[in-house]
């Protein structure tokens, strides 16, 4: 019993880079039991990934692994052959991938592909048992009508359909080891807890043992027994995995409990009378978003008309039918109302195909309204002439969510920044540059960024600068579409306080649009909660966190990973 | 080996680990660490460019072929066209040669001041093949300036701008596409049969061959309009047009400065092609190598130099385009960069 399944010793990996060689996992250990649940938490480039990946030998061609055992029931897999590890993929060790999305061959039927792994496998031969096998996999995987299923191609499954099918083949060959790299980032929240769910209700029926990759401490600590906590390629705490949430000792950890937001909002009750300074920051450098949440609760709404209001707003698509001719009818956003006051944070929070980015491209006059009136300021926006619209663009700014999407990758960030001034013919030549150098410093970067490209900064950075460019025209309303959700939690945690902190200090509005309802509760007033085009629920967040009217809010909170752990 | 009932058991309690504090944990969320070097797509592109022997293989032959066509008397003192004889028949002509009067110089091998041999008309092979340079690349460099305009144009047009537009023009397009360039070059040199000239035959070559151009620009157009920096912009009150020029050409351009590349050997080939159908340039006036591989044909048994040093001359010049784009397209190609 006390035998580890497996047990990976000073795990050394390096990858050959431009830039000479650089070690990602500087000696990593840890033992996984049978049957027992690791996680592996860290920011990107972490190593997190990377040491789930050396284990079975599928690092990039770049890389390699430079030093230590990999002893799997006491075979050193990182000494076996190609071929020995060949069986060990699948049949030992299951993998389930990052991306559902991706991770399934487009041009082939499911069935082919389960049935793939099945015979890669050797679990089953001849066609009637291959088929069967694979009937019974996708019966397990948790998708009804199984037989169907196989004849179909993935286009035709949902993200969480997609990632049970993963799931399913991961586990088909019955290994001892399931490795589940972020297994559920790219999807919906409600649809991640039930595949959690899955996943956990399948491994423990087999008995399998899992790693799991995460970025999210509250995620973590729910699903596993243990957690590793990595930072730069070294572990810097290791535990049972509650015991590290409630009582971090490591300063890191202590800084990425912090900064969590789905901890932080319990924490908010916590620390709410202690007093600390008041930005985000901390005073080990670090940030407390408990403290950021009171500094934007802090902002108070100012009188007058409110800064957006929506009435009865509809956004009709016609859709092209399947067959090419003529079109049906798609409502995006149905009948949505809302209102929000100056110098106050609406959230608008849904899944996927909620219409709540289609809401923030109404407001932003991106896309053309099918019925409906919105007001900003008090004024219709379909009664503004040209010019006043063009006026309007100037006070009304947005933040996208891609880091990398939002900024023109050929534009210095300089040039990307006074584009708007420009635009919009503000001052010369030597104020533009001063308004420049101004913003940068507001959301804090140094002046020297204004010579450098978005590929040379981070995520996080290039948010920043997105931040920045929005602001440069000295906008009432920032529109803020999924902004934080694709950053590291320090980061996001940052940007976060950052947003507060410029909301108190310039009395911004924000239409906060997120999925992530643990965010929600650090950063907005107001909550709208929309399920398929409709408002579901309205109210505040304190409201909406204690007392949620309805299922699907309800579902929405629950998903919130680590909620009730800290309580 | 029944696996089911192997943990029933809590795993063994977990001893806490906790590292040693270093200190480099806690940098700075998130500080900005920015090379020294400037760099985009462009720069990076040329860095990695600098490192390739191909690159500069190919760009000093391209450089070497320019030199020819604008210089071509410093190479050759022999007229390319003026006073080919097709045998010695006076005194002069025999001393300058070294052959006896009489001698048959039409297909004649090398001869001293004549190193690759004369043609059927007795012309001197090299000559013709240095003075047919400037044809071959004027011909290859106007179609592909050409192609490029008009398939950045449409391309941009239809991509961007969508709708019905990019039906007429698209179609339009496919409409050109279907035509067989050779056939339409053809139909359109028989019209010029009298005023042909580098610019007839170009137009009549880059006429045609602009919509593989135009569909590449579309779709990288269609993919980089999606993008959130474009909505970013037009959020701010940027021009639909403006928007198009600032930000969406400048980042879809890079594939069709390499199909223009390598379009470029393709347009001299078409030249090539044209020549030695005869519906090409007139051979007494303009030198191509496309005249002289066709003209050298009827004598491929008995002269086979004529034929095959102007075809050397052609692939060698289409090779070197051909690997400059290649090398080009690798450099611009961030996937291609990295896994070198």
């Amino acid at each position: 019993m006390s035998e580890p399944l497996l047990s990976v010793r000073d795990l050394q990996v390096g990858f050959r880079t431009q830039g000479g060689f650089v070690d990602a996992v500087r000696g990593v250990s840890f033992d996984v039991h049978p049957g027992e649940t690791l996680a592996i938490v860290g920011e990107s480039g972490s190593g997190k990934s990377t040491t789930a990946m050396a284990i079975i030998n599928l690092l990039a061609s770049n890389g390699r692994i430079t030093g230590g055992e990999v002893l799997f029931e006491g075979r050193d897999l990182a000494k076996v052959s190609r071929r020995e590890m060949e069986d060990v993929r699948g049949r030992l060790i299951g993998l389930v991938p990052q991306d559902p999305m991706q991770s399934l061959n487009p041009v082939w039927r499911i069935g082919f592909q389960v049935e793939e792994a099945i015979r890669a496998n050797g679990i089953a031969t001849g066609k009637r048992d291959v088929r069967k096998r694979a009937v019974a996999v996708l019966r397990e995987a948790g998708l009804s009508d199984a037989d169907r299923r196989l004849g179909q191609f993935p286009h035709e499954f949902s993200g969480g359909m997609r990632q049970r099918v993963l799931i399913g083949i991961a586990l088909s060959g019955d290994p001892k080891l399931v490795i589940a790299d972020e297994p559920t980032s790219a999807l919906d929240v409600t649809v991640q807890r039930r595949i959690l769910d899955h996943l956990d209700t399948l491994t423990s029926q087999h008995g399998t043992a899992m790693i799991l990759i995460t970025h999210d401490l509250g995620l973590a600590a729910e699903r596993a027994e243990k957690m590793i906590v990595m930072n730069r390629g070294r572990i810097v705490e290791a535990g049972p995995a509650l015991e590290i949430l409630r009582d971090p000792r490591h300063p890191y950890t202590k800084r990425l409990v912090a900064a969590a937001p789905s901890i932080a909002s319990t924490r908010l009750e916590s620390s709410a009378g202690s007093g600390a300074a008041d930005s985000g920051a901390s005073a080990d450098g670090g940030i407390d978003l408990a403290i950021a949440a009171r500094a934007a609760r802090a902002s108070r709404e100012a009188a007058g008309p409110p800064a957006i209001e929506f009435r009865d707003v509809t956004k009709v698509f016609k859709l092209r039918k399947p067959s090419g001719i003529g079109s049906v009818d798609f409502t995006a956003v149905d009948q949505v109302s809302f209102q929000v006051p100056r110098g106050s944070t609406l959230a608008l929070v849904g899944e996927s195909g909620s219409g709540k980015s289609t809401a923030a491209k109404l407001l932003l006059q991106l896309e053309d309204k099918t019925s409906g009136t919105i007001l900003v300021d008090g004024k219709d926006t379909d009664e503004l002439s040209g010019r006043e619209t063009f006026e309007l663009r100037s006070r009304m700014q947005p933040v996208f969510q891609d880091p990398y999407g939002s900024l023109d990758p050929l534009r210095n960030i300089g040039n990307t920044i006074v584009e708007p001034l420009e635009v919009h013919r503000v001052g010369d030549r030597a104020s533009r540059r001063a308004r420049v150098l101004e913003v940068l410093d507001q959301v804090a970067l140094p002046a020297s960024v204004v010579t450098r490209y978005p590929n040379e900064l981070s995520g996080g950075q290039r948010q920043r600068v997105a931040i920045a460019r929005a602001l440069a025209l000295k906008p009432d309303v920032v529109v803020l579409d999924e902004a934080v959700s694709a950053l590291d939690v320090l980061v996001q945690a940052q940007v976060l306080t950052l947003l507060a902190d410029l909301q108190a200090e310039l009395g911004l509005t924000y239409l906060f649009i997120t999925h992530d309802l643990a965010v929600v509760r650090v950063i907005a007033d107001r909550v709208v909660v929309m399920e398929k085009g409709r408002v579901v629920e309205q109210a505040t967040v304190d409201e909406v966190f204690a007392n949620p009217q309805q299922q699907y809010t309800r579902e929405l909170l629950d998903a919130i990973p680590g909620r009730d752990l800290l309580v | 080996m029944s696996r089911s009932d192997a943990p029933a058991a809590p795993a063994p309690a977990a001893e806490r680990f906790v590292a040693d504090f270093t200190g480099d944990e806690l940098g700075a969320v998130d500080e900005v660490r920015v090379s020294e070097k400037r760099s985009n797509l462009w720069l990076d592109a040329w860095r990695d460019l600098r490192g390739r022997w191909m690159f500069w293989a190919s760009a000093a032959m391209i450089l070497f072929i320019v030199f020819v066509a604008l210089f071509p008397t410093a190479f050759t003192q022999v007229p390319p066209n003026d006073g080919c004889i097709l045998s010695v028949q006076n005194q002069t002509q025999a001393d300058e040669l070294g052959v006896p009067i009489g001698t048959k110089i039409s297909d004649h091998g090398p001869l001293p001041g004549h190193p690759l041999g004369f043609t059927k008309q007795g012309c001197d092979v090299f000559s013709r093949i240095v003075h047919g340079t400037s044809t071959s690349l004027s011909v290859g460099i106007i179609v592909s300036i050409m192609v490029a305009v008009i398939g950045i144009v449409i391309g941009a047009f239809a991509g961007f701008f969508g709708g019905w537009l990019d039906s007429v023009l698209m179609r339009f397009g496919d409409i050109v596409f279907a035509i067989p360039y050779v056939l339409a070059a053809v139909v359109v040199m028989s019209m010029f049969l009298h005023d042909r000239n580098i610019w007839v035959i170009s137009l009549a070559i880059g006429a045609f061959s602009w919509p593989s151009t135009a569909r590449i620009l579309r779709s990288e157009v269609l993919r980089v309009k999606n993008s959130d920096f474009v909505m970013a912009s037009t959020a701010l009150g940027l021009s639909r047009v403006r928007t198009m020029l600032a930000h969406v050409l400048p980042n879809s351009i890079a594939p069709v400065i390499v199909v223009t590349t390598i379009g470029l050997a393709g347009a001299i080939t078409a030249e090539a092609t044209l020549s030695f159908l005869g519906v090409g340039l007139p051979n007494n006036i303009f030198m191509s190598w496309g005249n002289d591989i066709s003209a050298a044909q009827t004598s491929l048994r008995t002269n086979p130099a004529a034929l095959i040093y102007p075809s050397i001359a052609l692939s060698l010049t289409v090779l070197a385009f051909i690997v400059m784009g290649e090398a080009v397209r690798d450099a611009l190609d961030p996937r291609a960069r990295a896994s070198r």
